[in-house]
């Protein structure tokens, strides 16, 4: 690493035996190189990291009120709600801060989809990606099984009871993650664990993320690789800069929510304690989860939804080879344009459809929007990267913005 | 490498026998180190002693259905009606999805007794009450995903694979019967 030239005679005694300021400097600081294209679209990896450490901050201060016990758990939630101080700050706060981090991640993920984010050779830090969403999903889920209302008590119920799907072994792995033979508080108290747990085993994936993207450093609206320094900016203070502007758009979002419509995206009847005798009249999952619950509905056999809602996610980890085409970003790809936009909206179909009761024309419209789902990755992407011809890539990253003048003398000065 | 590095009389050099042979009990001990952590995770001892519940039978008119808990799970005992004995009996079994006659379900015709879980996600059915919607076979009728059963508790249309459970029970008396 470069010397770093510290004015401060305390940090220059601490640089000289941990050499953390230069590290980060390196990390995410003006040592740093980030392709100078970079547009909104690339400020939601970290506001994502932002949202991920507001989560962990909040939920720790709310887990030493919490009573993880089904005879305490409501009324420990109801406490922070009505006692503790700014407990109602934190708890909704940490709600709807959970709902924001899954918009900002499912905006990421387009991202990378749009812009080929995820080809060659970034396939690691794609699947690394994945994992920290499964994660995302996994401690979700039991976040919101943690105040025991009646939608936490039957959500817990009936995700469970996927493994029940499973021949031969399913019922003996469900009671084992119950604990019981019932969705029960030995079920509520390792959620609970577990709740606590997976949010640092997503910070050390996030560290493996990162350690992928800065192998390769990020990929660019233009899809095209870096080729020397004129086509790069520090990231401090360029990027580091216009991240804040969109963590300040982000918490206006946030505390919209918080401030003004708090239970807008949770269910009323998760005020009611939960009752292991009476199912709620209509369950439906967090919107987050919303196109996936309805994939899971759209196949008429037990076993057969639980198959292709994991395959659905599943099929996100071969992509980087499903997708024949050698043009990463989507901007020069006028066919595979359409594409994309048919898979966004097929994957908003599917959330409607996950809202809805699994009756008359719902049922139909879910089984085509999961069909189509799969047809994208399975056979249009493959088949498009053979049939479809690109528009012209230009050849650096600078070139559109300074001229070919510029781009050539740089180009030139590249090769001494 | 020499000879006295591979020992003597060739094949398998001792060296490598070695290394497998302590990587395969490294991972036996590992495996074993890690079962009580699994296992901890299963039903603890005090749950699975409340394996058994009592039910006196005697209050139930006919046509009537109570639900009793059972190992934290609702169980359902129907008083059926001659109507839903001959409806249940009636049905050709070899023709349903999850085939079973209803003199194996319910050796005493009158008692029906169920597990009140649906056998899809786990959703606790309607049809206890009159009130409640008892689906197209005049049994059962589970709101999460649409599931009908008959008055056998046999699964008739929609996702779950499988009949409501018949748990074990005994009649202790003509009206009095554990469950488990």
């Amino acid at each position: 690493m470069s010397e770093m030239q510290l004015k401060n005679p305390m940090l220059r005694w601490i640089e000289y035996r941990l050499p953390i300021f230069s590290f980060i400097d390196h990390s995410v600081g003006s040592q740093y190189p980030a392709p100078k294209n970079l547009n909104y679209w690339w400020n939601f990896g970290s506001l994502a990291g932002i949202a991920l450490v507001m989560q962990i901050a909040t939920g720790i201060m709310l887990a030493m009120h919490y009573t993880p016990h089904a005879d305490m758990a409501f009324d420990s939630v109801e406490r922070i709600m009505r006692e503790v101080n700014y407990g109602w700050l934190l708890r909704y706060f940490h709600a709807n801060g959970a709902s924001l981090f899954f918009l900002v991640v499912y905006i990421h993920i387009f991202r990378g989809l749009y812009y080929g984010s995820y080809k060659y050779p970034r396939e690691l830090l794609w699947w690394f990606g994945l994992i920290i969403f499964v994660l995302m999903m996994a401690t979700a889920f039991m976040g919101y099984v943690l105040p025991w209302g009646q939608m936490s008590y039957w959500a817990a119920t009936v995700i469970t009871n996927l493994f029940t799907a499973i021949p031969w072994i399913g019922v003996g792995i469900t009671e084992w993650l119950w604990g019981g033979f019932t969705v029960g508080n030995p079920t509520l108290v390792r959620f609970y664990s577990l709740h606590y747990l997976l949010p640092f085993v997503i910070v050390g994936a996030v560290f493996l993320h990162l350690w992928a993207l800065h192998q390769h450093k990020s990929n660019n609206p233009l899809g095209i690789d870096i080729k020397g320094p004129q086509d790069t900016i520090p990231f401090h203070p360029y990027y580091t800069y216009k991240d804040l502007v969109g963590l300040g758009v982000f918490l206006v979002v946030l505390f919209g929510f918080v401030f003004y419509h708090p239970n807008y995206m949770g269910h009323p009847d998760n005020y009611i304690p939960a009752n292991p005798l009476q199912t709620p009249a209509h369950i439906v999952p967090e919107w987050y989860f919303l196109p996936f619950y309805a994939i899971l509905r759209a196949i008429p056999s037990k076993l057969g939804g639980v198959i292709v809602m994991a395959a659905s996610i599943l099929v996100l980890f071969l992509i980087p080879w499903l997708d024949t085409s050698r043009v990463r970003s989507t901007k020069f790809r006028p066919v595979y344009r359409w594409f994309f936009i048919f898979l966004v909206i097929d994957v908003v179909l599917l959330g409607i459809v996950g809202a809805k009761p699994p009756e008359g024309i719902w049922i139909l419209i879910g089984r085509l929007a999961t069909l189509y789902y799969f047809l994208h990755f399975i056979i249009f992407m493959p088949f498009v990267g053979w049939f479809e011809r690109p528009l012209p890539i230009p050849d650096s990253i600078h070139q559109p913005v300074l001229g070919a003048a510029v781009g050539a003398a740089a180009a030139g000065e590249n090769k001494r | 490498m020499t000879a006295a590095e591979h020992g003597h009389g060739g094949g398998m050099p001792r060296r490598d026998f070695l290394i497998v042979a302590t990587g395969t009990v490294a991972v036996v001990g590992a495996a074993a180190a890690v079962w009580p952590l699994v296992d901890s995770m299963n039903p603890a001892s005090d749950t699975l002693a409340l394996a058994s519940t009592e039910v006196d039978l005697g209050p139930i008119a006919e046509g009537q259905s109570i639900t009793v808990q059972w190992r934290g799970k609702p169980v359902f005992i129907r008083h059926r009606t001659a109507d839903e004995i001959k409806q249940a009996r009636a049905t050709d079994a070899a023709t349903l999805p999850d085939p079973m006659r209803d003199e194996e379900r319910a050796p005493n015709a009158k008692w029906l007794v169920l597990v009140g879980v649906c056998t899809h996600l786990g959703c606790i059915p309607l049809g206890q009450k009159n009130a409640e919607p008892k689906g197209e076979f005049g049994g059962w009728f589970c709101p999460c995903h649409g599931s009908h059963y008959d008055t056998s508790g046999r699964i008739r249309k929609g996702p779950a694979p499988a009949n409501l459970e018949v748990p074990k029970y005994t009649f202790l008396t003509d009206t009095k019967v554990r469950i488990g």
